[in-house]
C-alpha cells in the first residue's frame, strides 16, 4: 500500500530523517513561491550543506563526518555503525547527493538510523515475532484459482522456492487459495524463531525491513541464505504484477518506478543484513610442502 | 545458490555506477573510499584453489547486491525526477502522458477573462 503512495511516503521519510538542529527555517522556498498551475508541490529538499564526506573509526564503531561535523541520527545520537563496509556504503550515499539531499534514496542511512534510535522501542523478541508473523500472510503462499496461465505461472515459479525452504529448514509450509490463508504449523514458527534468534538486533531490523518490502518471509530467507538474487526475489514478489504487465502493457511511471524502488529497498535491506551479521575472519592457507 | 555471473562483470558494473555518481560532482571516482574498498576487496578475494569457496561466493553476492542497490537508486531517481518530482501536473500534461490532447474550442470557452 505504501508503495503506491510515493509522495506521502517520501514526506514521512523526510520527517523521520530530520537531522538534529535542522529547524524548518533551513528549508528552501515553500510551495507558495511556485507557479499557480501546480496545485500540489513536493516539499522542498535540503541543500547539500557539506563538501567532503569521510569516515573515522571511533570507540563504538565507524563514524561518518560531513566536512568536520559528525553525522548524527534524528534523535541526536552519534551515528556509528559496526562494520567498515557499511560505513563506506553510507558515506557513499551522502557523497552521491548532488545539490539537494534526497533522503528517500538513502536507504542504508535510514536503516542505520532506525537501528540506532529504535523509534518503535521494540526488543529482539518482538522483532523476531513480527518477522515470523508475516509467514501467515506470505505472498507466495496465496495462490489464485484463475486464470489458468497465472495459476501455472505461480506454481512453476513459487513452488521451487517453497520446496527449498522446506528442505533447508526442515519445516512444513502450506499454501492456500482461500482468504483464510495457508496452514503454517506451530513447529514451523518455532524453528524459524529459533533460527532468527541467532541474528543480532541490527540484522533483525534489516530482516524485518526486507520482509515488509517483499511481503514474504520465504523470499527473505532465500535472500539471507544467498539462494536468490535481489532481482529474482523482487520478480517473484511481484509475480502477478509482472503477469498483468505482460497482458496489459507496462507503464513507466507506475510499474518501472515501483520496480526500481522495490529493488533498491530490498537490495539495501539485504546488504544491511549481510554486513551486520558477518564476522570477518581471515584464514591464510598453509602452503603444502 | 544464486547464479551471479562472473565477478569481473560485477566489478565493472560497480565501477560504472561510481562513475555515474561522481560525474555530477566532478571529482574522479578513483579518489573515493568506495572505489578503494571495492578494488581492495575484489583483489583480496580473487582466486582460491578451493572447489567451492563459500566466503568468495558470499562476497560476490554482497557485491552484486550493492550493484543492484546503486543501479536501482539511480534509475529510481531518474524516474522520480521525470514523473513525480515536480508536483501535480496540469490537465494538459496529464492528458499528454497517455497520448491525448485537450479539445480545442474555437473562440475560447467563453468564461476566460
Amino acid at each position: 500500500m505504501w508503495r503506491s503512495c510515493p509522495r506521502l511516503r517520501n514526506w514521512g521519510r523526510r520527517a523521520l530523517n530530520w537531522s538534529p538542529g535542522g529547524p524548518t527555517t533551513s528549508m528552501g522556498p515553500g510551495p507558495n513561491t511556485l507557479s499557480p498551475s501546480r496545485d500540489y508541490a513536493p516539499p522542498a529538499e535540503r541543500k547539500r550543506f557539506y563538501q567532503n564526506v569521510s569516515i573515522t573509526q571511533g570507540e563504538g564503531g565507524f563514524e561518518i563526518n560531513l566536512d568536520h561535523r559528525k553525522l548524527k541520527t534524528p534523535q541526536a545520537k552519534l551515528f556509528t555503525v559496526p562494520s567498515e563496509a557499511l560505513a563506506i556504503a553510507v558515506a557513499t550515499e551522502w557523497d552521491s547527493q548532488q545539490d539537494t539531499i534526497k533522503f528517500y534514496t538513502m536507504h542504508l542511512t535510514t536503516l542505520c538510523n532506525t537501528c540506532l534510535d529504535n523509534p518503535t522501542q521494540r526488543n529482539k523478541d518482538q522483532l523476531t515475532q513480527a518477522a515470523v508473523k508475516f509467514l501467515d500472510t506470505d505472498t507466495i503462499c496465496y495462490r489464485v484459482e484463475e486464470p489458468q496461465t497465472l495459476v501455472e505461472l505461480q506454481k512453476n515459479e513459487w513452488d521451487p522456492i517453497i520446496e527449498w525452504t522446506k528442505k533447508r529448514y526442515g519445516v512444513e509450509i502450506g499454501f492456500s487459495t482461500s482468504i483464510m490463508g495457508p496452514s503454517i504449523p506451530a513447529k514451523t514458527r518455532e524453528v524459524l524463531v529459533s533460527h532468527l534468534a541467532s541474528y543480532n538486533m541490527w540484522a533483525l531490523q534489516g530482516i524485518e525491513f526486507v520482509v515488509a518490502q517483499l511481503k514474504s518471509m520465504v523470499l527473505t530467507l532465500g535472500l539471507i541464505d544467498l539462494h536468490l538474487t535481489v532481482e529474482q526475489a523482487v520478480l517473484l514478489s511481484r509475480l502477478e504484477e509482472e503477469y498483468q504487465i505482460q497482458k496489459w502493457g507496462n507503464i513507466e511511471w507506475a510499474h518501472d518506478y515501483e520496480l526500481q524502488e522495490l529493488r533498491a529497498r530490498t537490495a539495501a535491506g539485504t546488504l544491511f543484513v549481510h554486513l551486520c551479521s558477518e564476522n570477518t575472519t581471515v584464514k591464510h592457507k598453509l602452503l603444502q610442502e | 545458490m544464486a547464479a551471479l555471473g562472473s565477478p569481473a562483470r560485477t566489478l565493472r558494473g560497480l565501477l560504472r555506477e561510481l562513475r555515474y555518481m561522481n560525474a555530477a560532482t566532478g571529482r574522479p571516482y578513483r579518489d573515493t573510499a568506495a572505489y578503494r574498498y571495492l578494488v581492495k576487496a575484489f583483489r583480496a578475494h580473487r582466486v582460491t584453489s578451493e572447489k567451492l569457496c563459500r566466503a568468495q561466493h558470499e562476497l560476490h553476492f554482497q557485491a552484486a547486491t550493492y550493484l543492484c542497490l546503486l543501479r536501482s537508486v539511480r534509475r529510481h531517481v531518474a524516474l522520480h525526477q521525470e514523473f513525480h518530482g515536480k508536483g501535480e501536473r496540469s490537465v494538459e500534461e496529464s492528458a499528454g502522458l497517455v497520448g491525448l490532447t485537450l479539445p480545442k474550442q474555437p473562440g475560447g470557452k467563453g468564461w476566460e477573462p
